[in-house]
């Protein structure tokens, strides 16, 4: 009864708050699906942190610092969400560092050169907006909210990751060979940030009965590639799949296979970054552990001497 | 080079390194909310750079503001020491950057009634940035000071370690003497009684000591520097220096 | 061992004379760092004018089974409206 009644609302395009009643696998697809989101943000902050302090001018060091920081931001708006779902954020960070809960596979890539600065904020962002701006009707009334919030702020993040490849694009010979090369390595991973085909994910379903995803991963794909080709054409780099052409009929762009095991492999560990950057995070988290402490033994003195 | 560029030009420096350093705290906050909060702080200071060699590079007539930054070698670099300082631990920065947040705020002060309207201008602005920032690390100086026994002992290790690079902010030379006299500048050996006192207030609110002056470092007006700097050049520069013909 | 901090729910008034709007949380152990923590995060693009920050503990809210009993009962009271009321034609400013 419980359960018809929270799918009719569902049917009926009405959000789910916190405190309404929802059947146990809707909160745990919840909590991963949406503490998953919050580790990318944080996670990702790696790769491109990777470059601040490289930025080859003052407006690009202000622009990439910002744009981390955003990610910070958008990190803690996405933990703040999960936790309206009766799971602390130290739970969350826990999971993380036990290997219990993952981050999206692209920030397991290395960042080698300024143009992946590029590349980056072009395609991971370009891939994630898409995924997100969908999620803004996802049934869960506070990762709706988060979402709104992060598509209004993350306009700003490819375009400048556009504005850099275009900028490298027309440089000098040296500045055109890494955009492309950037465009090469980032390519193949960005296309497959939406997940496995739709044949082969199991979780899609009750995520779609439930409204928690809007579209399918085959879907948002479609739409990131349909969107990104001709961007790269302007800009006169190349994308490289051979078999990507326009295909008059569906009215989208074909495209080529794409290397699962590849992800698989990333997926399960085995990128070339999975171990530096939960490394660096339990890291930091660990370096600070005496300063939270410290604020919370201030705090416990401050509460004494007001009483 | 006239008086005014160097003059302007040395607090550029030092706004850019101290912007270097917290930029590289991203992504290894205590905290995420205090990670956003050192990022922000870059931010400032970025702003507060950009702004001053914008103004030197006008007043150069030649470069850009961009060429100031990236093209310069560790000897034309005249930021104060003590911001080109490692960001060690947590308390180490906090230390740093409040040492450090006390003397910008006092200056600024002073620098908003420059008769130079650019330079009262940028010091407006900063101002109130600067006053976020003292207010920032004084908080955490106390909260380090008063919190554990360990936070303590690593808070004071901070203020110790920095203490030798606190000389060198109120140190006059002949430029300086020159802007000063011209209605432009700041007397920074002024400022120094106004910064014991706040420093000291704040510190005894934290409950640590305050360290003996003892010997005092001294350089950075003259281009003379700890190791440290040329390594955040380096890395800095890198790309500037690595394709010269390369527009970004 | 889990750290235990303390959440706080934040609420921003983007404009002076607008009402404060809750915007999500920060954790912060005290309620200077609670205030700082919210500035840093929910107004890095001149979002706010005032910024309350409120230990999540002390809000109270109200049930979602109760929320038959707590709100229809307003539904029937139309005289609440100023549409319910009929007013004389040509009648003005009322």
């Amino acid at each position: 009864m419980k359960e018809e009644l929270f799918q009719e609302k569902i049917d009926k395009e009405q959000k789910i708050e916190p405190k309404d009643w929802m059947p146990e696998d809707y909160r745990k697809h919840l909590i991963r699906q949406i503490s998953q989101h919050a580790h990318s943000e944080i996670i990702g902050m790696q790769p491109e942190g990777n470059w601040i302090t490289r930025a080859p001018s003052l407006r690009a060091k202000m622009i990439l610092l910002a744009k981390v920081q955003d990610e910070a931001g958008h990190g803690l708006y996405l933990y703040s969400a999960c936790e309206t779902l009766g799971i602390s954020r130290q739970e969350l960070v826990q999971q993380l560092h036990d290997g219990k809960a993952k981050y999206s596979s692209i920030f397991n890539y290395p960042t080698l050169s300024w143009a992946d600065m590029g590349a980056v904020g072009w395609l991971v962002d370009g891939a994630a907006i898409v995924n997100q701006v969908s999620l803004q009707r996802t049934s869960y009334g506070p990762y709706a909210r988060g979402m709104v919030k992060i598509c209004k702020e993350e306009s700003f993040h490819q375009r400048q990751g556009y504005e850099i490849m275009a900028e490298m694009a027309k440089g000098t010979k040296e500045q055109k060979e890494m955009a492309q090369d950037a465009l090469n390595r980032f390519w193949w991973p960005s296309i497959m940030m939406f997940g496995p085909q739709d044949s082969d994910s199991p979780r899609t379903g009750n995520a779609m009965k439930w409204k928690i995803k809007r579209q399918t991963n085959d879907e948002l794909r479609q739409s990131f590639i349909d969107k990104t080709v001709g961007q790269a054409e302007i800009i006169g780099l190349t994308i490289p799949d051979t078999d990507l052409k326009w295909n008059e009929k569906t009215e989208h762009y074909d495209f080529g296979e794409m290397d699962w095991d590849e992800f698989w492999n990333v997926v399960n560990g085995n990128g070339p970054c999975n171990h530096q950057r939960l490394a660096h995070h339990q890291k930091a988290h660990t370096e600070g552990k005496w300063v939270r402490e410290a604020a919370k033994a201030y705090a416990k003195k401050q509460e004494l001497v007001t009483q | 080079m006239s008086d005014l560029f160097t003059y302007t030009l040395r607090i550029a420096d030092s706004s850019l390194i101290l912007g270097q350093r917290m930029s590289m705290w991203c992504s290894k906050g205590p905290t995420l909310e205090e990670d956003i909060a050192l990022s922000n702080i870059g931010l400032d200071m970025f702003g507060q750079a950009n702004g001053f060699y914008e103004y030197a590079a006008q007043l150069d007539g030649t470069k850009s503001a961009d060429d100031l930054a990236f093209n310069r070698n560790e000897r034309e670099f005249f930021n104060h020491q003590l911001v080109e300082q490692e960001n060690g631990h947590f308390g180490i920065t906090v230390a740093r950057n409040f040492l450090h947040d006390v003397f910008n705020f006092l200056f600024y002060t002073q620098l908003a009634n420059s008769k130079d309207e650019t330079l009262a201008a940028l010091a407006t602005k900063s101002l109130k940035e600067v006053k976020y920032h003292l207010k920032h690390s004084s908080n955490w100086l106390i909260r380090l000071g008063d919190g554990t026994d360990k936070s303590k002992r690593k808070i004071q290790e901070g203020i110790n370690t920095m203490w030798q690079f606190t000389g060198e902010l109120f140190e006059m030379d002949e430029i300086d003497k020159q802007i000063l006299n011209a209605g432009i500048g700041v007397d920074n050996t002024a400022l120094k009684k106004d910064w014991d006192s706040l420093v000291n207030k704040t510190l005894s609110k934290a409950k640590i000591n305050r360290p003996k002056d003892a010997y005092m470092a001294t350089g950075g007006k003259k281009g003379l520097h700890t190791e440290h700097l040329g390594f955040i050049l380096a890395e800095m520069q890198y790309l500037q220096r690595a394709y010269p013909d390369a527009k970004w | 061992m889990i750290e235990k901090t303390i959440v706080w729910e934040v609420f921003i008034q983007s404009k002076n004379g607008l009402a404060h709007k809750h915007v999500g949380n920060v954790h912060a152990s005290d309620k200077v760092m609670a205030l700082e923590n919210a500035r840093e995060l929910y107004t890095r693009r001149n979002e706010g004018s005032c910024i309350w920050v409120v230990k999540a503990e002390y809000i109270v809210s109200s049930e979602s089974e109760d929320s038959e009993a707590f709100f229809d009962p307003s539904n029937d009271k139309i005289y609440r409206h100023p549409t319910f009321y009929t007013m004389p034609e040509g009648s003005k400013h009322i």
